[in-house]
């Protein structure tokens, strides 16, 4: 019901040649008769290893700034979270899990399991961010990423509530909203994103989304098929609450484990009833105030 | 704040050791000493992280959704007063709506991270951003509301004066009730959640603040149109704050607990007490009992009535960002309606299948 309803809308408004196309291609959407293919993420995080590579060659290849150097108790990760000065976050979960019979520790039946996984911005297909943005400053480019246009930009933080992950922020230093842009200047280039680029285990892969869909798939089955039951793809179905994203995960446990939403739904979906409970209680204002002017006018 | 993350961390790795990867973990809450009211149900997260990002707006903010709703439901109240000869009413609110909208000017501005550039809000518009709507409102709005002021102040420009009273309560309304979607249309879930009541909780609040105003502003016997819409307007809103209780349910919780819970309580005490007032005050009874002092209990009433509704935009406000500082107000609905769509899509497959 939910996969047919979104290609139902585009196809209306006169914007559809098929349905499957289209709910995958916001760059033509956004204007751009000719464009490249929609470029994205699939980070499988089942061969992260934790090194954070990716936070620092995000870092370097962006100039973003450093955050503080705190130590926060939660495993390795001293980073905490996405924010406009994190594009790239490594999350460290250690689990103790049943361990196969005669390896466990002395005298414990358990062993620790590391989940390790690196968040980034999703570059959702419905992005709410984009969507509520009052200057434009959040764009659509011709991959299909979403950036943010630093010269235009007043800093008036919708963005930063709007957005169901927690991914973007707004800087203490220029009072500027700031995510990850993909590597746009990269992109540009012909060059892959600075944290794909960097990941020494592919963890992090970059490239066309409709290939990167495959390959994720076929990844999920593989690990399926060696008993890993818990394996499952976040972000990469079409019909799910933001449009499919452009940045999916493989995750090895419910994704609310790694600090992602379970099942996020873009909040512009619910605009247009929105506005019109907004306009019934404009009208029952006017409607109210007449009534008391009346009844008082004596 | 480490001490405290750290020890979420070993609670975390205890409930871990019980049930590997199962649920029934609660992850550790932030110190704060907070008081559950209800028993939370099971939900995991990462080290007790938000998952949404708590709002940076400032209390510019919650100053502007009482400012803005004061201005927007003063301007119609000021048309209704001005067309059926109030002229004391419709002079006092048209003033309340100038400096309203022109404080709620200065709050906007000055909560942008980069205030010089507030300009580019009027590059673009756009329909899926509320904010940009709010914009254009604005600026229709303003000038319009001065223009009215100052018309009814200087006593110049009768019909430039009437046709800017007229514009500024057409527009008034739609200040007093966007400023529910700029709020709702966000990934907060007591905002979002609470989407199809706000509005009438808005108005309501607008009303009851424009009522007041006019109430402390005018002698009784000119502010009966404020009497009159100040117990609608506190009905309005006293309804529709239960409504949106009801239906967010459990998940209402940031609007009855910690610092919004209080502001909530607070508000809803002064409207209760405003309330009384201004039927004390209005009546006959008020004349009898009370005598000349019905005047002052008049006035009394309005403030408590002004006081309840900036009360209720700072509870408002702050219910929201309580709901997106604490990851369970964002994972335990969206796992819910995950797992309502688990159960029932196989049997929606297979009856597609069949077909």
């Amino acid at each position: 019901m939910d996969a047919a309803r979104a290609p139902d809308i585009l196809n209306t408004l006169g914007l559809g040649t098929g349905p499957d196309d289209l709910s995958l291609d916001p760059a033509a959407l956004a204007g751009y008769a000719d464009h490249p293919p929609r470029m994205g993420f699939f980070t499988d995080t089942s061969v992260c290893i934790g090194c954070k590579a990716c936070e620092v060659a995000c870092k370097e290849w962006n100039a973003v700034p450093e955050d503080g150097l705190l130590l926060t108790g939660m495993s390795y990760d001293n980073t905490a979270e996405l924010s406009a000065s994190t594009w790239r976050h490594v999350a460290f979960i250690e689990q103790s899990v049943p361990a196969p019979i005669g390896t466990g520790d002395a005298g414990d039946d358990s062993e620790v399991r590391w989940l390790m996984a690196s968040n980034v911005c999703k570059h959702c297909t419905e992005a709410a961010c984009l969507d509520v943005c009052p200057t434009g400053a959040l764009m659509r480019t011709e991959f299909g990423t979403v950036v943010v246009q630093d010269d235009i930009c007043n800093g008036c933080g919708y963005c930063v509530s709007a957005c169901p992950f927690g991914v973007i922020g707004r800087s203490q230093l220029d009072g500027g909203a700031h995510k990850c842009t993909l590597c746009y200047d990269r992109l540009g280039d012909g060059l892959m994103p600075a944290c794909a680029k960097a990941c020494p285990t592919e963890s992090i892969q970059f490239g066309p989304l409709d290939e990167l869909r495959e390959r994720a798939q076929q990844r999920v089955d593989v690990l399926h098929d060696a008993g890993q039951a818990d394996a499952r793809l976040y972000g990469a179905d079409p019909a799910d609450g933001i449009g499919g994203a452009g940045a999916m995960f493989l995750l090895l446990d419910e994704p609310e484990v790694y600090g992602l939403p379970p099942d996020p739904v873009v909040t512009t979906r619910d605009l247009p009833s929105m506005w019109r409970h907004a306009a019934a209680a404009a009208g029952s204002l006017l409607a109210t105030v007449a009534v008391a002017c009346v009844a008082g006018r004596r | 704040m480490t001490g405290s993350a750290a020890a979420d961390g070993a609670a975390a790795d205890r409930a871990a050791a019980d049930g590997a990867g199962r649920r029934g973990r609660r992850a550790g809450r932030k110190g704060g000493g907070e008081k559950l009211v209800v028993p939370a149900a099971d939900f995991r997260s990462y080290y007790g992280r938000p998952v949404v990002k708590e709002t940076v707006w400032g209390p510019d903010i919650p100053s502007y959704l009482f400012l803005g709703g004061l201005a927007g439901a003063s301007s119609v109240l000021a048309a209704g007063a001005d067309l059926t000869g109030h002229s004391e009413l419709a002079r006092a609110t048209k003033g309340a709506a100038a400096g309203a909208i022109s404080l709620s000017m200065l709050a906007l501005v000055h909560d942008l991270g980069r205030p010089q550039r507030f300009i580019n809000m009027l590059r673009v518009i756009k329909v899926t951003s509320p904010m940009s709507v709010g914009t254009w409102i604005l600026s229709g709005y303003t000038p319009l509301a001065l223009t009215a002021a100052a018309c009814a102040a200087t006593r110049k420009l009768r019909w430039a004066g009437l046709a800017a009273t007229l514009g500024a309560a057409a527009l008034g309304p739609a200040v007093a009730a966007y400023t529910s979607v700029l709020i709702s249309d966000t990934a907060a879930p007591a905002w979002h959640g609470g989407y199809r009541e706000m509005p009438f909780l808005f108005v309501g609040s607008a009303a009851t603040a424009a009522a007041g105003f006019g109430m402390l502003a005018v002698r009784p016997e000119h502010a009966r149109q404020a009497v009159s819409l100040a117990i609608l307007g506190g009905v309005g809103e006293l309804t529709a704050k239960r409504l949106l209780v009801r239906r967010l349910g459990t998940e209402a919780e940031p609007y009855e607990s910690g610092r919004a819970g209080t502001l909530m309580r607070g508000a809803e005490g002064l409207l209760w007490a405003g309330l009384a007032g201004t039927v004390l005050g209005s009546t006959v009874l008020g004349g009898t009992v009370l005598g000349s002092r019905s005047r002052v209990v008049a006035r009394l009433a309005g403030g408590a009535l002004l006081a309840a509704s900036a009360l209720t935009r700072f509870g408002v406000f702050e219910a929201g960002r309580a709901s997106a500082r604490d990851p369970k107000y964002t994972v335990r609905p969206q796992r819910e309606r995950a797992e309502a769509r688990e159960s029932a899509a196989p049997a929606h497959h297979q009856a597609a299948t069949q077909a």
